[in-house]
């Protein structure tokens, strides 16, 4: 059972159903975006041709995927997961937004 | 935290394995049916004769189409890979659709001869269905079967992170013990077979990563069609001249496409605008080539017979990815490799089955009042009676409607597989309506039956029966109907079990009958 407190279950039948909601979108939604920004970050950025760089970043976004999936039900207290996926994703977001519409990185 | 990380693991191993664990129990067998598609098809072709010959199919087909096919705009030869023997080829006229091939579609036989062979799908349906389901649109079915395959992916990750003793459990199967020996059954099939059930899914995510994850494209081209003329090669559609030019031998070119490949075969033959002097011909290498699957494809004047330029190797990324394609499908692989994946498969079937029954066996002895059981539990409970059983039994019908429709049915291919469903359709009622433990031991018997039938009905209805086929020495046919024979003798074993295994008494029931 995932917790949200650190000595256990959430106190409530309610508490309990919202931490695992809250772990599951993380684990579904949040896990694929981050899979599909690595992706695109990987095809835009890395030092190879294109073509390779986009193959590259779908063999890898999978496993993004399934890390993000893990943590969000592994680690104790389920904000942190979504601090640090926010974190990652916010910031990646906002660079291939500016290189694809702005500057042209 | 005290035993907090792998109780956390424990609970959503538990749960993402259920909830799409019958789906992926039909993509297990399903896709370890597709080890043997080539030989499934034909056994299900049992008209089609001759060896597998690369150059007399090429000859035959093109040879019809010029006759029958001369003005279209394209044709298409799939020649037969390296277990196969029947060539499909099929035009396409001006306007019309690749969804339309079967429209003029016809078979080769390994001597060349068009054969007028049952209409079937074969083992390419069984392959299909793997990732496109059926009855659903394919776009649908295969993000169901993607989210399935990522549901997988997790459930392996934190089914390890769970497991306290995985070397211990390797060397451990009680039986007779109720829960614990499906615990162990469990156990086994997963970790004597971990690492292809690893590379397994994470590679059967890749074989469909373009639709799942699209996103790298979008963001290093401007339109998805450039990624696809770097990646793929620009598509060189000629136009026509409107002059008349004889078709160069294909066999020369097949020739000189293997020196090229170092002595690999072409799988695919594409000829644009057959008959006009600016006709081009394009082979494709075939899939089973190499472990890598992606075959070049090289592109000749048809008039001429001149091969062009020779597209840009694949770089590391690429080629990676056709390689993990190529081991998720296995079809570089020869026979004992074959069995082998054939046989991690259904470890795979088993531990997705296993671990289905093993969370209700879990819960039958905590449930509040056994003679009327949750909903949920219920619902689990006759979902795997009408998946475990039933599914295979489906796969028996589909093989027996083969040999038991009328030849000339319309949509013949289409009836086989509804006769899939109808006999798994039938099976999942007797799973609703009958009590849990009778409804496990007749649909498993039934199953039995349909698959002691296959043999059987083949003997009635051809002249290529298990008898025949030992005789003959023709060991695709006699391994098939052997392969029937002892999946009927699993069933049948299982059935027998169920039926004799003592219900299983509930810890605190005494106590609670007294109190």
């Amino acid at each position: 059972m995932p917790r949200s407190t650190s000595n256990g279950a959430p106190a409530t039948r309610v508490a309990r159903a919202l931490d695992v909601a809250s772990r599951t979108v993380l684990a579904a939604v949040g896990g694929y975006i981050a899979a599909a920004l690595t992706t695109a970050g990987l095809a835009r950025w890395l030092p190879i041709p294109r073509v390779e760089a986009v193959v590259a970043g779908m063999l890898a976004s999978f496993a993004v995927y399934a890390a993000v999936a893990i943590f969000a039900f592994a680690v104790v207290r389920v904000s942190r997961v979504w601090f640090w996926t926010s974190v990652y994703c916010v910031p990646l977001a906002a660079a291939l937004y500016l290189a694809m519409h702005g500057a042209g990185v | 935290m005290n035993g907090g990380l792998r109780q956390s693991m424990a609970w959503l191993h538990t749960w993402v394995g259920l909830l799409l664990g019958w789906l992926l129990f039909l993509v297990f067998v399903t896709g370890t049916a597709a080890y043997f598609q080539d030989e499934i098809t034909r056994w299900m072709q049992p008209e089609v004769h001759g060896q597998h010959n690369i150059d007399a199919s090429a000859e035959g087909a093109i040879a019809y189409l010029q006759t029958h096919a001369a003005n279209v705009e394209q044709w298409s030869v799939d020649l037969p890979g390296h277990r196969a023997v029947a060539t499909t080829a099929f035009w396409k006229e001006k306007g019309e659709t690749f969804a339309q091939w079967r429209d003029h579609s016809f078979l080769v036989d390994g001597h060349g001869q068009k054969v007028d062979a049952r209409d079937t799908l074969g083992g390419w349906r069984l392959y299909r269905m793997h990732f496109d389901l059926y009855y659903l649109p394919v776009l649908w079915a295969r993000w169901l079967v993607g989210l399935a395959a990522m549901f997988m992916l997790v459930a392996i990750i934190s089914g390890v992170i769970t497991h306290k003793k995985i070397f211990t459990d390797f060397f451990t199967l009680r039986f007779g013990k109720g829960q614990r020996s499906w615990l162990d059954g469990h156990n086994l099939s997963a970790v004597l077979a971990l690492p292809f059930h690893l590379m397994i899914t994470y590679t059967g995510l890749v074989t469909l990563a373009a639709q799942y994850m699209p996103w790298g494209v979008a963001a290093a081209y401007d339109k998805p069609t450039q990624y696809y003329a770097e990646a793929f090669g620009a598509d060189e559609a000629p136009k026509r001249s409107g002059r008349v030019a004889p078709m160069a031998s294909i066999t020369a070119m097949i020739k000189q496409a293997r020196e090229t490949w170092q002595g690999a075969e072409p799988g695919y033959i594409f000829v644009a605008i057959p008959g006009d002097a600016n006709s081009l011909v394009k082979l494709t290498r075939a899939t089973d080539a190499g472990m890598d699957t992606r075959g070049e494809t090289l592109t000749f004047d048809a008039a001429t017979g001149v091969m062009h330029a020779r597209p840009p190797a694949r770089g590391g990324a690429r080629e990676t990815e056709s390689v993990m394609v190529g081991l998720h499908a296995g079809r570089f692989s020869p026979l004992l490799l074959r069995w082998l994946y054939f046989l991690a498969g259904l470890t795979g079937t088993a531990m997705v089955g296993t671990g289905l029954i093993l969370w209700t066996a879990k819960r039958r002895l905590q449930l509040p009042d056994p003679e009327r059981p949750y909903f949920g539990f219920r619902l689990v409970e006759r979902l795997n009676v009408a998946t475990i059983a039933g599914l295979p039994f489906g796969l028996a019908c589909y093989f027996l409607a083969n040999r038991l429709l009328p030849i000339g049915l319309l949509q013949r291919p289409n009836w086989e597989t509804n006769g899939l469903f109808i006999g798994w359709g039938a099976l999942c009622l007797v799973a609703i309506v009958r009590p849990v433990k009778r409804a496990w031991v007749e649909t498993l018997s039934v199953a039995a039956a349909g698959f002691l039938a296959v043999p059987v009905v083949d003997m009635v209805t051809t002249d290529r029966g298990l008898f025949v086929s030992l005789w003959r020495g023709d060991v695709l046919f006699a391994t098939f109907d052997l392969v029937m024979l002892a999946f009927a003798g699993l069933f049948g074993f299982c059935a027998w079990k169920v039926h004799h295994r003592k219900d299983v008494v509930r810890a605190g029931s005494k106590k609670e009958a007294i109190a």
